[in-house]
């Protein structure tokens, strides 16, 4: 258990030393919903897994199913109506799912943390920040109030608050939209966890915060050598932080490469869609390419690749076969490390 | 303010001399001319009081949300605004559409200065200037179809499409935004994100207005249906001659979009030229670290661009800095901004100078700083 003088002080990075597994592991994770309208399949089949200190982005429209995944490694999602039929999610070599609840319980908060996207709907508005900053402490530590805010205190200090020891007893209220997200972040990073899933920590938030929040969190993100799962659907600010990508699609992960090869060289429709579709700020475009039609309605996911209904390279095989996320290669067969793509004509999207 | 001898952005008003709400309503519909100033704003200002006590309130002190802006819209242009969250810029929105009663100042719309007209005359100035706002979600009643909430403003201004031609001028109006005329008696709903927005526009349209305000218009949608959307946005100002002020937070949006674009912080214009003066030479250090800050699609940008983070929040628009507002955040802060509040006027250095550089900006100490292009 951490002590006082750890978080004080700059903790040792931690050492890699589960020899190759991942921090994290999702293996061919389903989720569903039961609605009275049927059966809206939010998860179909993801694969991802995250190292310490690396930064995973996963992108996405609304309704990808990139939040439910997150929920569903928090083991926060509501059950029912949310069903995970089928599927592995690995910590460090074991499966959450198959976990009890007060096994998980223990993990949560302690070895996984979340940042979710809206921090003035995720602050208790009756309780004082340092009051929820410091519960970390009580529930997990068995702090006593004094100690739990002293904690907060410090907290509030790491992720650099102004004046903390006077602001620990305002209430979320009180704090500008920035300041509220370095709570949400302090409160994440009260464990000091091995693995932190942000959701949308930014969206709310102006540019100029957004680069000091961003800053703030790799920043950290280093320091403890954290895993980071970063959900976003701002291409902008994944190109600033992460190391690799996986792009999400109706509930399947349709593309997945490191983070310079992505903008570089798409190798599904979908991305290079979403990547022509946004105007650019170092210079004035004609039209923008738009991505015909709408995302596809959960409850009924069109046959094949979700994405045909909109693809400009869509072909009968399309409709009828659904392409697995397999391995992108050079030109000349050589072998791209880490990309994938979910298209039956990558080839074509990334060469041609 | 603004209106100094070598002030060339924004130009003279010309009132108009109508007296009665005849003439004024004769003026209201008199065409401008492509490139001619539609709406000229002067000195505007909003202060919102903040009162003490329930029965006797008492003021004691005021929210100065917007504090004396000047900008001219041209017939057929974009003018975009950037800035914060809490800059006034959807103030100025409601001010432009007389939703808020100005405290100070004045909009010309053609000459005639619209925040001093009631009754008829000010219903005249609406039917021309219309609204499409940002949540698509909460701007629409849920109770009503698609072509009551597209014809309302047939019901407040019937002598732009008679009675019985209502309906088919709304089904043609769901056509012009690429929505299916047979959607007509569906609810809200029944539509996506990007959808409601287009009956949002279509609902902006219904009167032929000449000026449209959009407040984030498509901050609230997906990415791939963003496209979708400001593309129309643009197929529509050429077929109608629109004159958009494009409201936004969103840089890179703001600039594919406007011919000008003026960057407001803390109530106050910062900066304004084209778009290529303020996102190619930008002099206002506000400016600079507002672009700097915008995360660029493009991963080898990333160690080659100039990264300014600013410290702080935006101070409150109840207490705002002396001088220049900007001053608490800025690093190029001496003296005399704390003193002297800076003009929006093109920067002496540049005075003269045939360089994009010299635009109006407000800065005391103003240079060129790129901070868009990588090195």
């Amino acid at each position: 258990m951490t002590t006082m003088e750890k978080t004080a002080n700059v903790p040792e990075p931690r050492a890699t030393d589960d020899g190759g597994t991942p921090l994290l592991e999702v293996r061919d994770l389903h989720v569903e919903f039961h609605t009275r309208d049927g059966v809206a399949k939010a998860v179909n089949g993801v694969n991802y897994s995250v190292n310490a200190g690396e930064t995973l982005a996963v992108l996405g429209e609304s309704g990808s199913g990139k939040s439910v995944t997150a929920q569903a490694i928090m083991g926060i999602l509501d059950m029912p109506p949310g069903k995970i039929p089928q599927g592995e999610i690995l910590f460090r070599g074991q499966d959450m799912l198959k976990m009890s609840a007060e096994e998980r319980r223990k993990l949560r908060g302690s070895k996984i943390a979340m940042i979710f996207q809206d921090a003035l709907s995720s602050l208790n508005p009756v309780l004082s920040v340092g009051y929820q900053l410091g519960e970390m402490f009580r529930v997990h530590q068995g702090l006593s109030k004094k100690e739990a805010r002293a904690k907060a205190v410090e907290l509030m200090d790491r992720v650099r608050i102004p004046a903390a020891k006077e602001r620990v007893n305002d209430y979320p209220h009180q704090f500008s939209g920035g300041m509220r997200q370095r709570i949400m972040i302090a409160m994440a990073l009260a464990l000091e966890p091995d693995l932190i899933i942000a959701d949308e920590p930014t969206t709310a938030l102006d540019v100029t915060v957004q680069a000091q929040v961003m800053d703030l969190l790799a920043e950290l993100q280093r320091e403890y050598n954290m895993g980071l799962i970063l959900i976003t659907h701002d291409l902008g600010v994944v190109a600033d932080v992460a190391d690799k990508i996986a792009v999400m699609y109706a509930g399947r992960i349709v593309e997945t490469a490191p983070v310079g090869e992505l903008y570089k060289r798409p190798a599904h429709p979908y991305t290079r869609g979403l990547l022509d579709s946004i105007p650019r700020l170092d210079q004035k475009g004609q039209e923008l390419y738009a991505i015909k039609g709408l995302p596809p309605n959960l409850l009924n996911i069109p046959t094949g690749c979700a994405f045909n209904p909109r693809c400009p390279k869509a072909q009968d095989i399309c409709r009828t076969e659904t392409p697995a996320l397999a391995p992108v290669t050079e030109a000349d067969g050589s072998e791209l490390t880490g990309r994938g793509s979910a298209c039956h004509f990558w080839k074509e999207t990334i060469h041609g | 303010m603004a209106e100094t001898a070598e002030n060339h952005e924004v130009s003279d008003v010309v009132p108009s001399t109508a007296e009665t709400t005849a003439e004024v309503e004769a003026v209201l519909d008199a065409p401008v001319d492509r490139g001619e100033p539609i709406l000229q704003v002067r000195n505007l200002v909003k202060h919102f009081p903040l009162t003490q006590g329930i029965l006797f309130k008492k003021q004691i002190g005021a929210v100065k949300a917007v504090d004396g802006i000047s900008f001219d819209l041209y017939k057929g242009e974009t003018l975009g605004i950037v800035g914060e969250s809490g800059c006034g810029k959807s103030t100025v929105a409601k001010l432009l559409m007389t939703l808020e009663t100005a405290t100070s100042g004045e909009v010309f719309y053609k000459g005639q200065d619209i925040t001093r007209l009631s009754g008829r005359a000010l219903k005249a100035v609406r039917r021309n200037i219309q609204m499409v706002f940002q949540d698509p979600y909460t701007s629409l009643n849920p109770r009503m179809t698609v072509g009551d909430i597209i014809g309302e403003p047939f019901d407040i201004h019937p002598e732009v499409a008679p009675k019985g031609d209502r309906r088919k001028r709304v089904q043609e109006l769901l056509d012009v935004v690429g929505l299916n005329p047979e959607y007509i008696n569906r609810y809200p709903h029944q539509f996506s994100g990007g959808q409601r927005q287009r009956i949002g526009i279509a609902r902006g349209l219904a009167l032929n207005p000449e000026v449209i305000i959009c407040d984030e218009p498509v901050s609230a949608l997906d990415v791939s249906v963003q496209a979708q959307v400001i593309n129309l946005m643009g197929k529509l100002q050429d077929e109608f001659e629109l004159s958009y002020v494009f409201i936004a937070h969103d840089l890179s949006i703001v600039r594919h979009i406007s011919d000008r674009v003026g960057v407001m912080y803390l109530g106050k214009m910062a900066e304004i030229g084209t778009d290529s003066e303020i996102y190619d030479h930008p002099t206002h250090p506000y400016t600079q670290a507002l672009l700097s800050a915008v995360p660029v699609p493009d991963p080898a940008a990333r160690e080659g661009r100039d990264r300014i983070i600013l410290t702080g929040d935006v101070p409150s628009p109840a207490n705002p800095p002396s001088g220049c507002r900007f001053r608490t955040r800025c690093w190029k802060a001496q003296d005399k901004c704390a003193e002297e509040v800076p003009l929006l006027a093109v920067p002496e250095v540049f005075a003269g100078k045939k360089t994009l550089a010299a635009h109006e900006s407000a800065c005391h100490f103003a240079e060129e700083r790129d901070v868009v292009h990588a090195a």
